[in-house]
């Protein structure tokens, strides 16, 4: 089975730090894929890359089996991909259903459309039937995301990447700075995200975690992934040990 | 006290989540309703002259030409930005348009309309000179609209070595400068407003509404949405300075002069009113009805104090308190709305720097 996106041997440098060295990487389609290491083992380089935020200095992405060269967010976005990045990037002063649709708004149809007029009607049914879809709870449709809850601004920020994602959705630690039961959402909307369909890359530093969702674990260590594993096949001790740099499957 | 147990606290999730919508709704009426307070004292001093058609007709047709100016200014501060220039971009398009106007004679509609497209042409040019400044070559948006404001003005002094024109062509004096559109209604005022409906509509129905507060908001966020902001930027200052030399068409026909020397205090007096009506300085909020009601109080203020008889000196002394009491209650409710935010003035770093998105994406 051809992975829906597979990255070959990439390499990133900022300055003298090697980010990336001869880094892989691949994730099926309806599979939730952990990323996981030490801090500084490459993982939002990696994801940065992958989403189009930066450019490689070296290696090859694959999507669906093709090359494709990614140089800004909207070329991934185009093939399907969509990334909820660590500081979640929601406008504050908008309202869930205006961060849902921004940048990709639903226009009135005909003459008042050309004229920049939006289908907020359409919008709103469209933001609603997303939360409720993907089980994100947002109580207030028409409030600023800056008065909500770090749980609800998660939820929206995880909801809207997941309407959008066609392909393969970019998680940088969801769950980071969130309450148990926020958690409990995210990790249940990652699974229904992936029960579409869609293939789910999931950062994170919490082993219980990727542990509860994650069917493949990869691992990376000094900008290289180092091990793979079933989650079937593996124990948190395992998956500790191979971020310490212990054992190493793949050759460099 | 023994075994009262209140019933759980609300989870954070429960809590009000419009606060903010909420916030701006609410200071837009309570300036409002400081608005009706105030023409509702002068009316019970002065029964006899304060609330008369000729009184409003004055104050109406004061505040024309700033509600103009601040339907632009509105858009640029909820970007982040601010637009100091438009005082010198309306002197300099008044005298551009003058000098077409001359240049192509007569006294009517027809000339009328010439000086209308070098206006409207000379005052987008000084937009978008702001606008590529500021979004592309990344210059804070108070040092180079304070550079365009110097440098129109010496524009417009150098054209007039100085002096102020005043060949208005009659149409433009006595049909829009001093005309009715029916009855007692000034011709200036209903332009006006149809300025101010255009803005109103644009900013709360229209996509260019919704980036505008996007980018005041998080402009991180929109650039990682795919908005353009660089270019919407451009497009918001562009759209400012085509409004301040729309003005500058009006301040011709309404002065019937350039008035060079008169517009130095123009764009404080218009960001005051904006920031009164509830336009945040640190962007992301705000609202065009806002700004007319702040650019109404001044002007009532002014009016009422020469019919009381009180010093008009004291309106500037009343105005700076209301505008820093104003902007200082919004500051306090949006800090406990936006949680645990230190807002730094956006205008005076880089548009849509890292900066803000930091500060306002966190938790």
């Amino acid at each position: 089975m051809t992975a829906v996106l597979e990255a070959r041997g990439i390499s990133k440098r900022y300055g003298h730090v090697e980010a990336l060295a001869d880094a892989n990487f691949d994730v099926q389609a309806g599979e939730v894929v952990a990323l996981i290491g030490d801090n500084g083992a490459g993982k939002s380089t990696l994801v940065r890359i992958l989403s189009g935020a930066e450019s490689a200095d070296a290696g090859e992405v694959l999507f669906d089996g093709r090359q494709v060269h990614l140089t800004s967010p909207t070329d991934a976005r185009e093939l399907g991909m969509e990334t909820v990045f660590q500081d979640l990037a929601l406008a504050p002063h908008l309202s869930p259903v205006q961060n849902m649709y921004l940048g990709r708004e639903v226009m009135r149809k005909g003459l008042l459309g050309k004229l920049g007029f939006m289908d907020a009607k359409a919008m709103r049914e469209g933001s609603r039937s997303a939360f409720d879809r993907l089980g994100a709870t947002v109580r207030d449709l028409n409030g600023t995301v800056g008065g909500m809850s770090g749980g609800q601004r998660q939820g929206i920020a995880v909801a809207r990447a997941a309407a959008w994602a066609q392909k393969v959705i970019f998680l940088d630690e969801p769950t980071a700075a969130l309450g148990v039961v926020q958690t409990q959402n995210v990790l249940d909307l990652i699974r229904r995200v992936s029960g579409e369909g869609i293939g789910v890359v999931f950062i994170s530093h919490s082993m219980p975690h990727v542990m509860e969702v994650a069917d493949r674990i990869q691992v990376m260590w000094r900008g290289r992934r180092v091990a793979t594993y079933n989650k079937a096949d593996t124990s948190m001790e395992q998956l500790v040990s191979a971020m310490t740099g212990a054992v190493a499957q793949e050759a460099s | 006290m023994t075994t009262t147990r209140t019933a759980p606290p609300a989870s954070t999730e429960d809590a009000p989540t419009s606060r903010l919508s909420r916030i701006s709704r609410l200071q837009a009426l309570q300036i409002l309703i400081l608005l009706v307070v105030t023409v509702a004292v002068f009316t019970a001093l002065r029964p006899e002259t304060f609330l008369t058609g000729f009184n409003i007709r004055g104050i109406v047709q004061n505040t024309a030409i700033y509600a103009v100016l601040g339907v632009g200014m509105t858009f640029v501060i909820i970007t982040g930005g601010i637009d100091l220039s438009v005082g010198s971009v309306l002197v300099f398009s008044g005298v551009v348009a003058d000098k077409i106007m001359v240049w192509y004679g007569g006294q009517g509609w027809g000339t009328v309309l010439v000086g209308l497209v070098a206006a409207l042409a000379s005052g987008l040019a000084w937009g978008l000179v702001n606008g590529f400044l500021v979004a592309k070559a990344k210059v804070p948006p108070l040092v180079v609209t304070l550079g365009s404001l110097s440098a129109a003005l010496g524009f417009a002094q150098i054209i007039t070595k100085g002096l102020d024109l005043r060949d208005a062509p009659q149409a433009l004096v006595n049909d829009i400068g001093f005309g009715n559109i029916v009855g007692q209604v000034p011709t200036i005022a209903v332009v006006s407003a149809v300025v101010v409906i255009f803005g109103i509509v644009l900013l709360h129905r229209t996509r260019f509404g919704l980036y505008t507060y996007a980018i005041g908001s998080n402009a991180e966020a929109g650039r990682r949405a795919g908005v353009k902001v660089e270019r919407h930027l451009i497009k918001v200052y562009a759209f400012a300075g085509l409004l301040a030399g729309f003005a500058g068409l009006l301040n011709l026909g309404f002065f019937q002069s350039t008035t060079i020397g008169g517009q130095s205090n123009t764009p404080l007096n218009v960001i005051a009113g904006v920031a009164i009506g509830g336009t945040s300085l640190f962007g992301g909020i705000g609202s065009v009805f806002g700004t007319v009601i702040g650019l109404f109080i001044p002007i009532v203020l002014q009016n009422g104090f020469i019919q009381v008889g009180v010093q008009p000196f004291w309106q500037q002394v009343v105005v700076g308190a209301v505008l820093v009491a104003v902007v200082y209650i919004d500051q306090l409710r949006r800090a406990s709305a936006l949680r645990g935010t230190s807002p730094r003035l956006p205008f005076l770093s880089r548009a849509g720097g890292a900066g803000s998105a930091s500060r306002k994406g966190s938790a």
